[in-house]
């Protein structure tokens, strides 16, 4: 074997004698000089030899791996005229079999495409698009997908994955009533205190508690318990059928006779749909109760008159109306992060896109949703 | 090629591995000598992923010392460790190729780390390597979810080799090659043994590669290493695991 040697750096020689032109290669030709290396044949592959004939001499390399080999082939090739090639002489029988690896190697390189920056731009801006189109294609497909299945289980009850659907219910909702209560509960502190403190000014502090029970009840309560899902439990989601899909544990799930739409989405897609609606009440509670210490603290309305004023000002409609956008919201969500995992390719790159995509995506129509049922809701005149 | 020095460059004492208070290896001790190609066999689940693991660094010990190139692994710095990882490479059994990058990014990885070359070499050395493991250059731009078992195993392969380092660790190889590819690994790993000096510690359970290119053989079972040596003395061996083993119907079929 190869003793240690002294890290000495990698030479190469030229002696001309005559016509001929001897290269002598010595020292360490190894991948830790590697950058030494490419100086001394960048150097070498400029000499001009075009009468010459090359003898290169690797019989002083005290040491060498597929770097070196790699880098004295490629100045073999270079300095190869028309077809007669230097000798490569001083071989040693250890080494020659490493040459007859890189000779394998065939000159011109795969390079990987570059494009223009214009035509780089426009091709992303055409891909963009046709990615929209894939994702409107891929949410109406797992609606398609879950329908029906839907229409499968109802008139098969029995193949409905209730234990699952029990599994997910409990981490979707049970799990999430902490924070979702404690955020919704800091939010109705802060409109409350905001409201007191504004319509002081016109002397119309008790009206803060109209605003309060109109306001969660109806809007912000639903919203941000929603928001708050497809930031807890879509991303969830995407993330779990993505790396399914990743490791071909889907593909697995198929070839056993199981529909994944069944087995996997519609019991986390129902979980959502009861979920949602639980986490309003609960949430929309707590922001009340939140307001109501509020009111009582810093705007001096004793809880008695804050609650006969809540009697007064809302109506059994507001809660309605709230209650009832969860579950749609509930579906969009559920659908969205659905697809988004269904849609993951086989890197952790792509996983990250498509779970960052459920999110944004979710929140988004979320809010359209929520603006489409407001405008529905003025127009039926609730 | 059988004369590699008695050196040896991996030294394990007294290794106790276990997971929940169960032990997978106890009280191991091996010597991986320099320049040789060693074998590892043992029943699935007798711990010879555990055993690599743990020596790369990746598992903790309950117990034990590991040295490689004489540097004690848990009396070194970071430095150290760094300097030491340089010069070592390693296959998993699964491949582990960084999923969003290309083939060639997935070599050049380790490379664009810790030299500062030309692009044009970084992407000369690339295609040799890829040449080496026997892909077509081609290969270099695909990603790692479109390659074949085959060839995920050899691009994984190129990448343990991408800083030409002195020791490297396989786990299972040559399991999900065709027999003929099989065959070449052998000859490239013989390869660069012979040409680059390189220690082999090869997880295998492939009766060929153990027979044509194993310096030597450690079998590993009932927590420890039950025999090592080379193919001769597993054949001489009476007991019963090896006797199955290297006996079976399987060997003699390859004997015949
Ligand atoms: N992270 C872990 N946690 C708990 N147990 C583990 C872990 N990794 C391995 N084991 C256990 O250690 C034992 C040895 O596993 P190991 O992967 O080393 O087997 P192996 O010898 O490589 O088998 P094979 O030939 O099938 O690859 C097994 O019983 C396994 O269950
Ligand atoms: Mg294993």
């Amino acid at each position: 074997m190869q003793e240690r040697t002294p890290n000495s750096s990698p030479i190469l020689e030229q002696t001309r004698l005559g016509t001929s032109l001897a290269l002598r290669a010595s020292g360490q030709w190894t991948i830790h000089h590697a950058l030494d290396l490419e100086g001394l044949i960048d150097a070498a592959e400029k000499l001009n030899c075009t009468t010459a004939t090359v003898v290169i001499d690797v019989s002083q390399v005290a040491k060498l791996d597929t770097f070196g080999a790699w880098l004295i082939e490629r100045l073999r090739r270079s300095l190869t005229q028309g077809v007669v090639e230097p000798d490569l002489v001083g071989l040693s029988a250890n080494y020659s079999s490493l040459f007859d690896e890189v000779r394998r190697v065939k000159s011109g390189v795969v390079e990987g495409k570059e494009p223009r920056s214009l035509t780089a731009f426009l091709e992303r801006v055409g891909r963009s698009v046709v990615g929209v189109g894939g994702t409107l294609v891929g949410l109406l497909s797992m609606w398609g997908a879950i329908l029906v299945t839907t229409g499968r289980v109802i008139r098969h009850p029995s193949s409905f994955r209730l234990t699952s659907m029990i599994h997910h219910f409990e981490q979707a909702c049970w799990r999430a009533v902490p924070i979702v209560v404690l955020i919704s509960f800091l939010i109705g502190c802060i409109i409350a205190q905001q409201g007191i403190f504004q319509f002081r000014k016109f002397g119309a502090d008790v009206f803060v508690v109209d605003m309060l029970g109109v306001l969660v009840l109806r809007e912000i309560g639903v919203l941000l318990v929603a928001i708050m899902v497809a930031g807890r439990s879509g991303s969830a989601y995407t993330a779990e059928l993505g790396s399914m899909r990743m490791r071909e544990e889907i593909d697995a799930l198929r070839t056993m006779g199981f529909d994944p739409t069944e087995v996997l989405i519609l019991p986390r897609m129902l979980a959502l749909v009861i979920a949602l609606p639980v986490l309003t009440f609960l949430g929309a509670m707590a922001a009340l109760c939140g307001g109501g210490l509020v009111a009582w603290g810093y705007g001096g309305v004793d809880p008695n008159a804050f609650l006969s004023r809540l009697r007064e000002a809302i109506s059994i409609n507001h809660f309605i109306v709230g209650i009832v956008k969860a579950p749609f919201m509930a579906f969009i969500i559920g659908i969205i992060a659905c697809a988004e995992g269904a849609a993951v390719k086989g890197s952790a790159e792509s996983l990250g896109q498509h779970t960052t995509a459920s999110v944004v995506k979710s929140i988004f129509f979320v809010i359209i949703a929520d603006g489409i049922f407001a405008i529905y809701f003025a127009s039926i005149g609730i | 090629m059988t004369a590699f020095s008695d050196e040896a460059i991996i030294k394990v004492r007294d290794l106790t591995v276990g997971f929940h208070g169960k032990l997978i290896l106890e009280h191991l001790d091996l010597d991986v000598k320099r320049g040789e190609i060693l074998g590892v066999v043992g029943a699935s689940g007798s711990g010879k992923s555990v055993l690599t693991r743990a020596i790369i660094g990746l598992l903790p010990k309950v117990n034990g010392r590991i040295e490689v190139f004489g540097v004690g692994m848990d009396a070194a710095d970071e430095a150290e460790r760094r300097a030491v990882e340089r010069r070592w490479g390693v296959l998993f059994q699964h491949g582990a190729l960084f999923s969003s990058l290309s083939v060639r990014q997935n070599i050049q990885f380790p490379m664009r780390e810790f030299m500062k070359v030309s692009d044009r070499l970084l992407d000369e050395i690339t295609v040799a390597k890829l040449v080496m493991v026997g892909l077509k250059p081609e290969v270099a731009d695909l990603f790692p979810s479109e390659l074949s078992g085959g060839m995920t195993k050899r691009v994984a392969l190129a990448r343990a080799l991408s800083l030409d380092p002195e020791i490297v660790f396989l786990d299972e190889p040559t399991s999900g090659l065709d027999p003929i590819s099989a065959g070449d690994f052998d000859e490239l790993v013989k390869t660069l043994q012979r040409t680059l000096g390189l220690t082999v510690f090869m997880v295998t359970h492939d009766l060929d590669s153990l027979n044509t290119v194993c310096n030597r053989i450690a079998v590993l079972g009932d927590r420890k290493v039950l025999l090592i040596g080379p193919m001769d003395d597993m054949l001489a061996s009476q007991h019963p695991w090896l006797q199955a083993y290297f006996h079976g119907k399987r060997a003699r079929a390859l004997a015949a």
